[in-house]
C-alpha cells in the first residue's frame, strides 16, 4: 500500500489530541503572515488524520509515536554548526540549511548556466506552482504537516535541452543544542523536456543532535528529462527523520534514485514514482544500515500507468544489534499498460541475531503482456567465505567487515558521484561492530 | 615442524569417525605427498590442520613449531605460517583479490610485529607474483574467484601462497580439474615455494602432479590412518598397482 495515500479506513475527522503530538501548539506559535492559507490547509489535512498509527497497514511495522512525544520547535535563527567533517567535498552548487534555516554564508550557487534557476523557497516572492500538488494528490499526514510549516526549501528548474553538469548539493544539518528542533523542508525539482540534473540531499548531524526532519521532495520530469537523485542520510542516532519523495515522469525520461540511509533513530522513507509516459525509466537503488536500536522503514512505489515503461529496483539492508528494518516495495501496472518491465530485489544481511527485518514485495499487475520479477532474501554472512578469509590470516571481525562492505558494494556501483560512494563506504566501515579501518584498502582500490 | 600424534577426528554432530589414529611428522624443508582412495580422510586432515569448523578432534594432538596447534584460532594458524590451498576455492563476491592479499599480508606482518607494507612495495610484489603465475593483473581487481575458471582459481590459490610465503603449505587436490598447461604453471608456483624454511604437504588422488613436484616422502592414507610410507617411488608403484594392496596390507 502506498505510504503516502491516506487510507480510507484511516481515522476520519479530527484526530485525537495525542495523535497531533505537540504540532498544534507549534502551529499556533508560528509567526509570519505569509503563506497563511497554504499552511492552514496543510494543518487541517494533518489534523484530520493525525500521526499515523501502527493500526494502519502502511505503518504497521513503524511506530512514530516518538515524533509526537517531543515538543519540537521551529528554528528562527541560524544555529552554528561545524561542517568541516560533515559536508562532502564536491564540486557542486551548494545550499546549506541548519535545522531548516538557510545558511547563506556557507552556500554558493552562483554562475548557473542559462536556463537553470536554483534557490531557496524563502527567497522567492511566490512559491512555485508545483508546491502543494502533493497534497492535492491525497498525500499522507507527514506531507500535510510539512505544508503546515511551509516556507523553506529549495527549488531547481532546468529549461528545455539544458544539461546541468555540476550536481546540486543540498546539505541539511541537524545541530546539537539544548532544545529539540524540527524542520519541514521542501525540495522542488522541475526538469523541462530533455533537461538533465543531479541533485544530492545530504542529511548530517552534529554529535548528540536529537531533532525531527520532515522532508518533502517533489520532482517532475518532462519528456526525455533525466534526474539523478541522491538522498544520503547520516542523521544522528537520536534524530527522527521522515521523508516523502514523489516524482512524476513523462515519456522517455530517466529517473535514478539512490536512497542511502546510514543514520537516524527512526527513519521513514516514502518514494513514489508515477510513470506517465511511454519509454519512462525508473531506477531505485537503496542501501540501509541499521544498528543500535534504530529503525529504518523504506516504502517504495512505482506506478506503471502507461505501456512500455521500465523500472528496476535493488535495495540492500544491513542490520546489526537490535536494529529493525522494513522494506515494502510496490510495483503497480495499470490495466492495458502493456510491455512493461518491472524488476525488484531486496537482499538483507543480518549481523546480529537480535536484528530484524520485514520485507514485502507487492506486485499488482493488471496488464497481461508484462515482464516482472521480484526477489527477497535475508541471511547471514557466508561462513565459507569467512573461513576462506580467516584461513589467509585475516582476523574474524576483519573478514566479516570485508564481506559486509562487499555486500553493500553493489549498491555503490550505481553511484556516479565518487565522493558519495566513498563517504558511504567509510560510513559503513565505521558502523561495523569492530570499527574497521578502510584506509589501507582504499588507496589501492583504484 | 608439524607433528601429528594418534589423531582421531569425527564429523561434529554425526559421531562419525574419519581419522582413526593418524600419525604424521613433517620436518622443515620437506615435501610430503598424501595419497589415498576417495573418502580416506585426506581433505579432513588438511581441514583439521587449517582449523575448519565442523570437525571434532576426539583424541590425539597436533604440534606446530612446538605449539599446540589445536588451541590456535584459524587466523592465528595462518599468521603463524600455515596456509591451506583449497580443493574448491570459495568465490567471494565483492571482495577484490587485491583487498584480500593486502589484508592478509598486513595481518601476517602485524602478527610478526612488522608494520603495514607500503602501498608501492605491495603493488610491486603482487604484480611480480601474478606475472609469475601468468595471471593478468586485471585479476587483482576482480572479486576473489568470482567467475574464474577452475584453473584460474587454482592459480589464484598459489598466487596467495607466493605473496604470503607460508612455512607450511597444505595443498588439497591442487591439480584437480586442471589441464596439463595449467598444471605446469601451478607446479612451477609450488616448486618456487620450496625452500629450506618451508614444508609442503600435497594431497592428491593421482600420481600425475608428482611428475612435476617430486616429493621427499609419500604417505598412503587409508581409512583414517597412514597405512604405508615411502619415497617418491611409492607414488609410481601406487599408479601401477592401485590402492588395494595397501589396504590389504594394512588389514593384515
Ligand atoms: N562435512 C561432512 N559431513 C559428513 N561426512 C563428511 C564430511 N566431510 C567428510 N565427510 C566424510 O568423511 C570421509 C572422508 O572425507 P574426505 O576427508 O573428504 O576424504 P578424501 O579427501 O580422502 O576423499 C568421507 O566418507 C566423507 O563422506
Ligand atoms: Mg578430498
Amino acid at each position: 500500500m502506498s505510504d503516502t495515500a491516506i487510507r480510507r479506513d484511516a481515522p476520519q475527522g479530527v484526530a485525537t489530541k495525542a495523535a497531533l503530538g505537540h504540532f498544534d501548539e507549534a502551529f499556533k506559535a508560528q509567526t509570519g503572515a505569509a503563506l497563511t492559507e497554504l499552511r492552514q490547509q496543510g494543518f487541517d489535512a494533518f489534523a484530520a488524520h493525525g500521526l499515523p498509527s501502527i493500526r494502519e497497514e502502511a505503518w504497521k511495522y513503524t511506530d512514530v509515536r516518538a515524533i509526537g512525544k517531543t515538543n519540537f520547535a521551529l528554528a528562527t535563527s541560524l544555529h552554528s554548526a561545524n561542517l568541516d567533517e560533515l559536508q562532502l567535498d564536491l564540486d557542486a552548487y551548494r545550499l546549506v540549511f541548519v535545522d531548516g534555516v538557510f545558511d547563506a554564508e556557507r552556500s554558493s550557487f552562483d554562475d548557473l548556466p542559462e536556463g537553470v534557476s536554483l534557490g531557496t523557497l524563502s527567497q522567492r516572492s511566490e512559491l512555485p506552482q508545483q508546491f502543494g500538488s502533493q497534497l492535492a494528490a491525497s498525500a499522507g499526514p507527514f506531507t500535510a504537516l510539512n505544508q503546515a510549516f511551509a516556507g523553506e526549501g529549495v527549488y531547481l528548474e532546468v529549461a528545455r535541452n539544458v544539461e546541468l553538469e555540476k550536481p546540486v548539493y543540498v546539505l541539511f544539518v541537524s545541530s546539537a543544542g539544548d532544545q529539540p528542533w524540527m524542520s519541514h523542508p521542501r525540495v522542488l525539482i522541475s526538469l523541462a523536456d530533455n533537461a538533465s540534473a543531479t541533485l544530492v540531499e545530504h542529511f548530517v548531524a552534529e554529535q548528540g543532535a536529537a531533532n525531527f526532519t520532515n522532508l518533502v521532495t517533489e520532482g517532475t520530469l518532462a519528456h526525455g528529462a533525466r534526474l539523478d537523485h541522491y538522498k544520503l542520510n547520516e542523521a544522528s542516532e537520536q534524530d527522527l527523520h521522515v521523508a516523502n519523495l514523489k516524482v512524476e515522469q513523462q515519456g522517455d525520461s530517466l529517473f535514478k534514485q539512490h536512497n542511502l540511509t546510514l543514520g537516524g533513530r527512526l527513519v521513514r522513507n516514502d518514494i513514489d514514482t508515477e510513470l506517465n509516459g511511454e519509454g519512462g525509466h525508473t531506477e531505485y537503488h537503496g542501501l540501509f544500515f541499521v544498528n543500535g536500536r534504530s529503525h529504518v522503514d523504506n516504502h517504495t512505489v512505482v506506478n506503471h500507468n502507461v505501456a512500455r515503461t521500465f523500472s528496476n529496483e535493488n535495495y540492500k539492508g544491513i542490520l546489526n544489534d537490535r536494529g529493525r528494518g522494513v522494506f515494502n516495495g510496490r510495483v503497480y501496472i495499470k490495466q492495458d499498460a502493456q510491455q512493461v518491465r518491472g524488476y525488484q530485489n531486496n537482499a538483507n544481511l543480518l549481523l546480529s541475531d537480535r536484528a530484524e527485518v520485514d520485507t514485502k514485495p507487492e506486485l499488482e499487475i493488471y496488464a497481461d503482456d508484462v515482464l516482472c520479477s521480484h526477489g527477497a532474501s535475508t541471511g547471514q554472512l557466508d561462513e565459507d567465505a569467512v573461513f576462506a578469509l580467516r584461513a589467509r590470516g585475516i582476523a574474524d571481525e576483519h573478514a566479516r567487515a570485508l564481506l559486509t562492505l562487499a555486500f553493500a558494494g553493489e549498491v555503490l556501483e550505481s553511484t556516479a558521484i565518487a565522493a558519495v560512494a566513498q563517504r558511504v563506504e567509510r560510513r559503513v566501515a565505521g558502523m561495523l561492530p569492530d570499527r574497521f579501518d578502510l584506509e589501507g584498502l582504499v588507496d589501492i582500490s583504484a | 615442524m608439524l607433528e601429528i600424534k594418534d589423531l582421531h577426528v569425527s564429523i561434529e554432530d554425526e559421531d562419525k569417525p574419519i581419522l582413526k589414529g593418524l600419525n604424521l611428522t613433517i620436518p622443515k624443508d620437506e615435501v610430503h605427498a598424501i595419497m589415498g582412495p576417495n573418502g580416506a580422510g585426506k581433505s579432513t586432515l588438511s581441514a583439521v590442520i587449517a582449523g575448519k569448523d565442523g570437525y571434532e578432534v576426539t583424541s590425539g594432538s597436533i604440534t606446530y613449531e612446538g605449539k599446540d596447534l589445536l588451541e590456535m584460532e584459524v587466523e592465528e594458524r595462518a599468521q603463524a605460517g600455515i596456509l591451506m590451498g583449497f580443493q574448491y576455492p570459495v568465490e567471494i563476491p565483492g571482495v577484490k583479490n587485491i583487498y584480500l592479499l593486502r589484508a592478509a599480508l598486513n595481518a601476517k606482518r602485524e602478527a610478526e610485529g612488522k608494520g603495514e607494507i607500503p602501498a608501492p612495495e605491495f603493488m610491486k610484489l603482487i604484480k611480480e607474483k601474478s606475472a609469475f603465475m601468468k595471471m593478468d593483473s586485471a585479476f587483482l581487481q576482480r572479486a576473489v574467484n568470482e567467475g574464474f575458471s577452475g584453473g584460474e582459481k587454482k592459480r589464484n590459490e598459489i598466487l596467495q601462497m607466493l605473496v604470503l610465503e607460508p612455512k607450511l603449505a597444505l595443498l588439497d587436490e591442487i591439480d584437480s580439474g586442471l589441464d596439463i598447461d595449467a598444471m605446469k604453471i601451478v607446479a612451477k608456483g609450488v616448486n618456487s615455494l620450496r625452500s629450506e624454511e618451508r614444508s609442503i604437504m600435497i594431497v592428491t588422488h593421482y600420481q600425475r602432479l608428482l611428475d612435476y613436484i617430486t616429493p621427499d616422502h609419500v604417505h598412503v592414507l587409508v581409512d583414517g590412518r597412514i597405512a604405508h610410507s615411502g619415497d617418491a617411488n611409492l607414488a609410481l608403484e601406487l599408479e601401477k598397482r592401485g590402492y588395494d594392496w595397501v589396504t590389504e596390507e594394512a588389514e593384515a
